[in-house]
């Protein structure tokens, strides 16, 4: 047991109380350990602010769902009106729930940001692998979360998308439909698939997802936070052991985290006053509509947040099979020529390839379709292996590096937008072309992150103090 | 503890212990999840349902629900019936080979896809994902389809065409024709759904 500490008999009762606490629970140490004499390199820029913010929404999240869950019915008949109820006749009841419908986009944009800095400062590069892979299981919950909180209100674009979506996992061969019986509860999305949906939306992911996000904070307190040098700012250490690089997170970067929040708010209450629906963008208009089992909207697309995947589902046809195929023939024609391997590895790869370009074609254009929009999500998991360049931070690789990042960024958007949009045959080819540029990005990486000339990485972070 | 001697007949107890354990995990989650399974009144809602056709008029379609899914009842036109076999060859399976347990009736497995060729009977859920396809009857070029389009469905979704005996135009994400239900007529204005056994 530690020794038993005395405050001052002339100290304050808060100074008394807190050692009274500290003698039976780690107040103080806790504090101190995880944010007050918390090392953080000095350098940290802008882009670090989304973490912080991530977890303000989070907690906004879970709040107004709180607040919101007194007011709603988990009921076909009367979920709708139950949302609208709230929406007209609670008191304050509109801001609770478009605090929480802008709060899930907000969030959204929140965490594409803070991966993308991921990206750019090679942050999931050894040894924070595991800070990375908690990352994308959360950001694997949000979505649960997106697609389950989606159906809730139960309107049109609720109750067709859930139904696009549940019959994505149908599309799995030999025992997809029984998958999506499973999950819907019925044979068509109904009043069981509500109840369940809201199950899980309220408290299930809910739990997980605080698991993970401590997970992802204990990771990241345990090997320190990356910076945008991509160097270890706790490799030079002053005689006192603390890094000479680093500073305590309190008060500087509480006061930063402060300052972020103050300009997410003025943007994120503009919108929330304002423009709620942002243009369809955030709650879409058809889903103002009772859901109707009968009747699919004219244009169904999913939330803004998933609509690059989507692209992906939409671009995955027999054409793109064909492309498929045609890329792995050519990707073992360049491998047999180019590779230097021992004949019975290149037996190996010539017979995995036919067995690939074979399965391709067996199933169908639609299970592919899920294969990639699933697979697009779940190759970000393997990013930390695939990135071999010798300089985690954009700042020291090649030139080049950036406009291929700058071209992935733009496909991202593109096939973003793209799945906002009515399906057409110009859009459906440059979603194919978005397809090949996302995945070519990453299972290409092995190789061209380690091509071109790197620039000399410094000893110590790079800042100026101001 | 390493220095001492390790008890092996303690330690395969103990791995028998928890191998019986993980046995017992398993098996108390098996009626967590069977919960999840249709309840006995969603298996029971799955009744026929009659239509009246009388009212229909050529070139008119009817929306009837059955099993919480659309059923359409088009009456098609001479005309429409004509631009049919035109079509074969930009159809993925014009013969309604695939699948026609599942999708395709034994007498709707004609060029119409229907017992009598003037009412076609459909699901009308779209075989890729399951959303249900808008009309679009009229011929001639329009937003989303070819200039050629010869009348039948638009999925909003994905972009699946079908033609108007519900049959899937090429390189389209739905892989099948639309379903034909289990369909038979009592006379000639009622039209049952859900049954097609003659009592």
């Amino acid at each position: 047991m530690a020794e038993f500490k005395q405050a001052p008999a002339d100290a304050p009762v808060a100074r008394k109380l807190l050692t009274w606490v500290d003698n039976r629970f780690p107040l103080t140490k806790l504090w101190n350990d995880q944010w007050g004499k918390y090392y953080a390199p000095k350098n940290l820029n802008w882009w670090y602010i989304f973490g912080s913010l991530a977890m303000m929404v989070l907690v906004m999240q879970i709040v107004t769902g709180i607040f919101m869950t007194m007011h709603y019915k988990p009921d076909a008949a009367l979920a709708f009106a139950s949302v609208e109820y709230l929406m007209r006749d609670v008191p304050w009841g509109w801001l609770i729930r478009y605090m929480h419908s802008t709060g899930a986009s907000a969030f959204f944009i929140v965490v594409y940001l803070h991966m993308f800095r991921g990206l750019l400062y090679g942050s999931y590069r050894k040894p924070r692998e595991l800070i990375w892979i908690f990352g994308c299981a959360i950001f694997l919950c949000l979505m649960a979360e997106g697609f389950f909180g989606y159906l809730l209100p139960w309107g049109q674009m609720s109750y067709w998308g859930a139904q696009v979506i549940v019959n994505l996992f149908a599309a799995i061969p030999f025992i997809g439909p029984d998958l999506a019986l499973l999950i819907r509860g019925d044979y068509v999305v109904g009043d069981a698939t509500l109840n369940r949906f809201f199950a899980f939306h309220v408290i299930a992911v809910p739990l997980v997802l605080l698991g993970l996000v401590v997970a992802h904070l204990i990771a990241l307190h345990e090997v320190g936070s990356n910076n945008p040098d991509g160097i270890e700012f706790k490799a030079k250490r002053g005689p006192d052991g603390h890094p000479l690089d680093g500073i305590p997170s309190h008060p500087y970067y509480s006061v930063h985290d402060i300052f972020g929040v103050v300009i997410f708010l003025t943007v994120f209450s503009a919108i929330l006053f304002f423009a709620p629906e942002l243009g369809g963008y955030f709650l879409e208009y058809n889903n103002f509509i009772p859901a109707d089992p009968l009747k699919t909207p004219l244009h169904i697309a999913p939330v803004w947040y998933f609509t690059p995947f989507y692209s992906m589902l939409r671009a995955t046809n027999p054409l793109m099979i064909n492309v498929f195929s045609a890329i792995i023939a050519l990707a073992t024609v360049f491998a047999l020529l180019k590779g230097r391997f021992g004949a019975a590895l290149k037996v190996a790869i010539v017979i995995v390839a036919l067995v690939a370009i074979a399965l391709l074609n067996t199933f169908d254009a639609k299970f592919w379709g899920v294969v990639v929009m699933g697979g697009a999500v779940i190759i970000l998991f393997f990013l930390p292996w695939l990135d071999h360049s010798p300089a985690r931070s954009i700042r020291y690789r090649p030139g080049w590096h950036k406009a291929v990042f700058a071209v992935f960024v733009f496909f991202f958007l593109a096939l973003g937008y793209l799945g906002s949009q009515p399906p057409s045959d110009a859009g459906n080819y440059v979603s194919q072309a978005g397809t090949l540029v996302y995945l070519g990005f990453f299972l290409l990486m092995p190789w061209w992150s380690r091509m071109g000339e790197f620039k000399p990485v410094p000893e110590r972070v790079t800042f100026a103090a101001h | 503890m390493s220095h001492q001697q390790v008890d092996q007949g303690r330690r395969t107890w103990v791995a028998i212990s928890c191998g019986f354990g993980a046995v017992g995990g398993v098996a108390a989650a098996v009626p967590f999840v069977s919960t999840f399974q249709p309840s006995e009144r969603a298996r029971a809602a799955g009744a026929a349902v009659e239509a009246d056709i009388g009212g229909l008029k050529p070139g008119e379609k009817l929306t009837v629900e059955w099993r919480g899914k659309p059923v359409w009842i088009i009456r098609r036109t001479p005309e429409q019936l004509a631009e049919l076999p035109k079509l074969d060859a930009q159809l993925a399976d014009p013969k309604s080979l695939r699948k026609p347990d599942e999708l395709t009736p034994e007498y709707a497995r004609n060029e119409w896809r229907s017992r009598k060729p003037e009412f076609l009977v459909v699901v009308g859920i779209c075989t890729h994902l399951g959303c249900s396809p808008s009309d679009k009857f009229q011929a001639g070029p329009q937003p989303s389809l070819p200039d050629d389009w010869g009348g039948g469905f638009l999925c909003p979704c994905h972009g699946s065409t079908f033609d108007l005996a519900g049959r899937v135009y090429k390189n389209k994400p739905a892989p099948d024709n639309l379903e034909v239900p289990p369909h038979m007529f009592l006379s000639d204005t009622r039209l049952l759904i859900g049954e097609d056994k003659k009592a």
